[in-house]
């Protein structure tokens, strides 16, 4: 299939580095200015969530809720039922991870239209150490039905998966990260809900990421094809409803997978390609993830290092699954 | 809608029959907490309080009612139907395969009901929203107005759209701690668009709430939170009629009624019983407690026997 476009620099070391929260700080400043519905709310993470400049300009739109994660969600249904656009904004390991039950029955079966941006996902999250890394906010959203859960990769994917969140109508979550990361995507690359985005053409295996792990994996495809091996490289920002047919299509020629994800390797985007190529056409798959562990506190690079989500993982496990097929 | 006292107490009366006949055939369900409740509810719906009508049930403008407590959900149904919702022969389907009557109260089905419910304390968030939302409309800048493309309402419909917000809750909800990072906000909000309406039946699945989890001195908690509090008798419906017209006019806080109940009221035999909580009653015991309605007691002669 047909890449879309990236940044000419995104294999250099003098790509733009951004984090993806950043993404969902404008876009959510450009909402305020073009839709009088959206409404914002945090649990006293106003800052590190990215949405103080909205609070600062768009204050009467603007739910301070204090640290009360479940109440928060509430709010937002009810708010939603009542005309609005809210955006839920915390850490994932709070929101969803404390007020799973308030997102399920509040949100999703009263399907309210309520947005939940879950911040500072995967082990990159770094110093704070396990009780802050989400590391199964995927798993818990991925369950509930009529949630859109998405990972996008870079700051302007995070941008553009803000707005079209908000021109979605229901529940969606979508989840960002702490660190700077390189900006691989730009503006006229496409995004659209469930439709994932093949980035690299290859035949030999199949890497399926998504978040800014997006990055290694195509940093991975590259040594690989020095290695005389392509391999085909699909951004999976959305992870429900998954894009099955893209993926498909890839693995019919490919034949065997790899999933690249900062999650646990259980209920995350390894499960649900999984679940899906186990149906329709099922074939070696290895996961690149959190091996079915807890977290500790480190640099990023060093914990990435240490449980094995690097290029160097990527490029051991594609060599893996080939053997497999 | 807007009914005389005594014809109020008569509504009630009917509701509580229809929520004995309703539980008997679903076999299962609460029965103490709806049949406590039928007053208050007759009052919210029947009194003139609650700005809602049957026929313009997606009226932007409609007053919210949240049932936060949705396991009573038997005695909203039948408020429902004898308001003009949808129709009484529909009752008897609660609990089944295919009903719109839902073991828990849910939104689905648009019969005038706003949210759905059934895990403790997440009403009151909802409502608090709900309650939010109306403030965000009354407070619409025309700065906004100017820069609103996208939405569909201009900001004189926005302006317009304000409404008041009930919750309905029980008073075993205040043990989760939901319930309270909600009254949190709520307070701090000096949010006047919302009236919560307590049921302090003092019971729960386990038992008396002052043995299982104490509340009091329940009044003076929920005004240490920056809340107005009104205490009623939750069966004199003039009281409760009085209470939700002062509710709605405070013009600083948020209120909260609390209703002192008796659970299982009108049937002897459940009344004050917290074992009668969560279970129906069975064919005799329906009978039973159906004659004493019909007949209020005894106090006079039932005409459907």
């Amino acid at each position: 299939m047909k890449p879309v476009k990236l940044s000419e620099f995104w294999q250099y070391a003098t790509v733009e580095k951004r984090p993806t929260r950043d993404g969902y700080g404008e876009a959510l400043l450009e909402l305020g200015k073009n839709n009088p519905d959206v409404v914002v709310l945090t649990a006293d993470l106003a800052e590190s969530t990215r949405v103080l400049p909205f609070q600062q300009k768009y204050p009467d739109r603007f739910v301070e809720c204090g640290v009360a994660e479940q109440n928060m969600m509430g709010v937002a249904a009810g708010l939603a039922l009542a005309g609005k656009i809210p955006f839920v904004s915390s850490y994932a390991v709070f929101s969803p991870g404390r007020n799973w039950d308030q997102l399920r029955v509040s949100v999703c079966y009263t399907k309210a239209n309520v947005k939940i941006a879950g911040a500072h996902t995967g082990i990159s999250v770094g110093p704070d150490g396990a009780t802050h890394q989400a590391l199964e906010d995927l798993a818990l959203t991925r369950v509930i039905p009529d949630l859109v859960v998405m990972a996008p990769c870079d700051a302007e994917e995070t941008r553009k998966c803000t707005l079209a969140a908000a021109a979605y109508k229901g529940p969606v979550y979508f989840r960002f990260a702490r660190e700077k990361t390189p900006v691989m995507t730009v503006k006229d690359t496409p995004f659209e809900i469930g439709k994932a985005n093949v980035c690299r053409e290859g035949y030999d295996v199949t890497i399926i990421a998504c978040g800014p792990l997006l990055h290694q994996a195509l940093m991975a495809a590259e040594k690989l094809a020095g290695k005389g091996i392509e391999a085909e490289v699909i951004n999976c920002h959305t992870l429900k409803p998954l894009d099955a047919k893209t993926i498909l299509q890839s693995v019919k020629t490919t034949r065997c997978v790899v999933t690249v994800e900062e999650h646990q390797i259980t209920g995350g985007l390894f499960g649900a390609v999984s679940e899906a190529l186990a149906k329709t056409f099922p074939v070696p798959i290895e996961p690149v993830g959190m091996p079915n562990s807890f977290g500790e506190s480190g640099a990023p690079d060093e914990l990435l290092a240490k449980y094995g989500m690097t290029e160097k993982q990527i490029i051991l496990a594609a060599q893996r699954v080939i053997k497999r097929k | 809608m807007r009914k005389t006292v005594k014809q109020m107490g008569l509504i009630a009366n009917q509701i509580r029959q229809d929520i004995i006949k309703m539980l008997v055939k679903a076999g299962s369900g609460h029965s103490a907490g709806p049949l406590g409740m039928a007053d208050v509810f007759t009052a919210l719906y029947f009194g003139g309080i609650a700005n809602v009508d049957p026929k313009l049930r997606h009226d932007p403008k409609r007053d919210r009612v949240v049932l936060s407590n949705a396991h009573i959900c038997p005695v909203l149904y039948a408020t429902l139907a004898r308001r003009g919702y949808f129709p009484l022969a529909e009752l008897k389907t609660l609990r089944q395969l295919g009903s719109r009557l839902q073991g828990h109260s849910n939104s689905h089905f648009d019969i005038g009901i706003e949210t759905s419910g059934g895990p403790l304390g997440q009403g009151i968030s909802q409502a608090v929203g709900m309650a939010i939302a109306s403030r965000m409309n009354s407070q619409q800048s025309s700065v906004n107005s100017r820069q609103s493309i996208s939405s569909k309402l201009t900001t004189n419909d926005r302006r317009q759209t304000t409404y008041h917000t009930w919750c309905l809750e029980s008073d075993g909800e205040f043990d989760e701690g939901q319930t309270w990072e909600a009254y949190l906000l709520a307070g701090k909000m000096n949010l006047r668009e919302l009236t919560t309406i307590i049921d302090r039946n003092n019971i729960q699945i386990d038992g008396f709430t002052e043995d299982i989890m104490p509340l009091e001195d329940f009044a003076k908690k929920l005004r240490a939170f920056n809340w107005f509090v009104i205490e009623v008798d939750g069966h004199n419906i003039r009281s409760i009629l009085d209470a939700m017209r002062q509710a709605k006019s405070q013009a600083a806080n948020p209120t909260a009624i609390i209703c002192h109940t008796i659970p299982g009221k009108g049937v002897d035999f459940m009344e004050n019983k917290f074992e009668w909580h969560g279970k129906p009653p069975n064919r005799d015991e329906a009978r039973i407690a159906l004659h004493e309605l019909r007949t209020l007691g005894g106090k006079i002669k039932s005409e459907h026997e």
